[in-house]
């Protein structure tokens, strides 16, 4: 945690504008220890921070014949999908650039992040259409992962609601695109994992809503099968999602707490809080064990429920809950953890997920955050990850019998015609990644068309072959 | 509503504490060197709810300008309520302490501009008869150290200087803040490894916009500098020399 000796005296404002001695940052030389929130895995990557859009083709062209140069925002992927040799951080290009309060619709550079647009504009009344688990993602990040949120079902993905957005491409051409204009691009660039180019910005449309707080319904459940009706009972809940407990067994496999969520018709709005605690550093990983998950996983299904009661919750609590602890992913320890993200059809979603929480179960291998989800059907982006069907992720502290448990569950995942989360991915084969994302081909043929190939390269696509 | 002067305006610190100062509705009047990026800023701080932003374009080397800039700010301000000075840049020290050329150029930009600027603004305060300066130094100024004394020479310098605009101003109802951010995460130091002493600038920005608001005189950012730089400061010399710092 020690700064280098050249980092030791780099003073506060030294980015000012008023530098004489250095115009622009300078290509970064040195290599950093670089991961994403999983902190699985690390790598060793060159930095480069573009100061305004102008720059970042700079920053591109020294680049080699076949180089790797991919995007990053706040690394909230969990994975591998924001490293590479080089990783262009898009943070200082945070601007909103324009607003219209008629129509609700905002333009802003990519690397303005969800939480600043919710700082803003919920004061106001107006709502992210689509938010992830966390807001602390960037505009560009959230398109290129085609992130969802618990009102997938009704609402669809983030990219869904993406009216254009500009690309920069490896041609060093700016390229606007648009579910009309440039449709394939735009269709490759939402859920394309930075892969076509740089999301320099785009324009959003926001929601109006009643409140800003969430009313909510809680729903205990038995078991899978309950919680399965549940969903579909509710399917015309505006959000929903369910917790589960991932280490029951037998009758009780899969039982969990559905939450549904309604705006507050109240007409108050207020922003989402600041964060309060913060985890500061490394846990022992053997804090996290079957028997200590166990009796967490026992011990919150029992909470105190009333299935009639409707409780008053603010929309960072309800949409954010893990925003409260800053860096929590150090819970899992010095070798961080894996997300496991999938998402079966709806016809086999049953079989599917009972098989795989048997899995985890007989393995002893899960921890406090199961969660499960109904996803409405699918959009026209190539690489994105929803359809409709039911998605479960679990969290898994790495050690090494972690990576086979986890093919044995790629099986289950792609027998039952499901697939995993881009987002989230950390370890799946090339082959699994083909034989559940059917336009991969479609997505390398324009990679290959638009020279992206050649520049536009992390640690995920190597893997995958792209 | 308050009338905000930001000098440096593109840097990271500033363009944060513009930002918090936005929500608070003020009018803001930017001064940097590259108006491309100010233009962007006036919309960006003007959709987070700025009344009313301004801009024009500075190069803080160019003294003899500084004089008609400034008039021209207080012109579209009408008066200032608080001037916040966040210029600076991070020179080379081998390339200084080789180069006395080098080592100038640095001593302009961090703090004969800013002397330049204080001088031209503590006399329109003092006519005024009430506001704030704020200055952006550097927890570097506390202490000379090898690998980074012109630096640190040049914020000492502006610090030293502030003490005594501070107990001037003071008698015409003019506050003075001394801002000392320690490492902060910025796109200048994007490149380097982040460790536990490493703030964002918006952190930095609310120490600073806490500090203002507080009538503080000198602000460490964030606030266990004040701590680590008493530890630094107590040295002997004689241990210190021999530290590689």
């Amino acid at each position: 945690m020690t700064p280098t000796p050249a980092a030791e005296y780099s003073p506060a404002h030294a980015d000012s504008s008023e530098s004489h001695s250095l115009p622009e940052p300078p290509a970064a030389s040195a290599r950093m220890k670089l991961h994403s929130w999983g902190r699985y895995p690390v790598t060793e990557s060159r930095l480069h921070v573009p100061r305004s859009r102008d720059a970042i083709d700079t920053l591109l062209r020294p680049a080699a014949d076949k180089a790797a140069v991919i995007a990053r925002g706040l690394g909230r992927s969990y994975g591998d999908s924001a490293l590479a040799d080089d990783v262009m951080q898009m943070l200082a290009l945070d601007n909103l650039l324009s607003f219209d309060e008629g129509t609700g619709h905002v333009r802003c550079a990519a690397g303005v992040s969800l939480d600043t647009l919710l700082q803003v504009f919920l004061p106001r009344g107006w709502m992210l259409p689509v938010v992830p688990g966390t807001r602390f993602v960037t505009v560009g990040g959230a398109i290129a992962s085609d992130v969802h949120g618990k009102n997938h079902h009704g609402a669809g993905t983030f990219g869904d609601h993406v009216l254009a957005l500009s690309l920069q491409q490896a041609s060093g051409e700016i390229v606007q695109c648009s579910p009309t204009l440039n449709a394939d691009l735009f269709n490759a660039t939402c859920a394309g994992m930075g892969l076509t180019g740089i999301i320099v910005d785009a324009t959003l449309t926001l929601r109006r809503v009643p409140g800003s707080a969430i009313v909510q319904q809680t729903v205990r459940t038995a078991n899978l099968q309950e919680v399965f009706s549940c969903f579909e009972e509710h399917s015309g809940a505006t959000y929903s999602v369910a917790w589960l407990d991932c280490l029951a067994r037998g009758e009780a496999l899969g039982r969990s707490l559905l939450y549904l969520g309604e705006h507050a018709e109240d007409g108050r709005y207020l922003a989402p809080r600041s964060r309060a605690l913060s985890v500061p550093c490394n846990a022992p990983a053997f804090l996290l064990n079957r028997y200590s998950m166990g009796a967490f996983n026992a011990l919150y299904y029992q909470r105190r429920t009333d299935p009639l009661a409707r409780q008053r919750i603010e929309a960072d609590s309800y949409f954010f809950p893990l925003d409260g602890i800053s860096h929590w992913n150090r819970l899992y320890g010095a070798k961080g953890f894996l997300q496991y993200q999938c998402v079966i059809p709806q016809e086999a979603a049953l079989s599917g997920i009972t098989r795989l929480l048997q899995a985890t179960s007989a393995a002893g291998k899960g921890s406090f955050l199961s969660v499960l989800k109904k996803f409405g059907a699918a959009n026209a982006h190539w690489l994105s990850f929803p359809m409709q069907g039911y998605t479960l992720a679990m969290d898994f502290k790495y050690e090494r019998s972690l990576l086979p448990f986890l093919e044995a569950m790629d099986r289950i995942v792609l027998d039952h015609g499901g697939r995993l989360y881009l987002a989230k991915d950390a370890r799946m084969s090339a082959q699994t990644f083909r034989s559940s994302y059917p336009r991969w081909e479609d997505f390398q043929a324009l990679r290959l068309a638009s020279g992206a190939d050649r520049l536009f390269n992390s640690r995920q696509s190597q893997r995958l072959g792209l | 509503m308050k009338n905000i002067l930001v000098i440096g305006a593109n840097s990271a610190i500033a363009k944060a504490v513009s930002r918090l100062y936005a929500e608070e509705h003020c009018r803001i009047y930017l001064l940097a060197r590259d108006s491309a990026l100010l233009a962007q800023q006036k919309q960006d701080l003007e959709i987070r709810g700025a009344t009313e932003v301004d801009f024009a374009p500075l190069d803080v080397t160019h003294f003899s300008l500084h004089e008609a800039v400034l008039e021209q700010a207080l012109d579209t301000l009408g008066s200032i309520d608080l001037a916040i000075l966040c210029h600076g840049s991070l020179p080379d020290q081998a390339r200084c302490a080789e180069h006395f050329d080098a080592a100038l150029e640095q001593f302009n930009v961090n703090a004969l501009s800013t002397i330049s600027l204080l001088t031209l603004l503590g006399n329109q305060m003092i006519a005024q008869g009430r506001g704030c300066i704020a200055v952006v130094t550097s927890v570097a100024g506390d202490r000379g150290r090898p690998s980074n004394y012109v630096y640190g020479a040049a914020k000492g310098m502006v610090s030293q200087y502030l003490q005594g605009l501070r107990g001037r101003l003071y008698r015409h109802g003019v506050h003075v803040v001394d801002i000392r951010p320690g490492f902060v995460d910025t796109p200048m130091t994007g490149h380097l490894p982040k460790g536990a002493l490493w703030s964002s600038p918006e952190r930095i920005a609310r120490c600073i916009v806490d500090g203002i608001s507080r009538k503080r005189h000198t602000v460490y950012a964030p606030g266990y500098w004040r701590l680590i730089m008493a530890v630094v400061r107590a040295i002997p010399d004689t241990l210190f020399k021999r530290v590689s710092l």
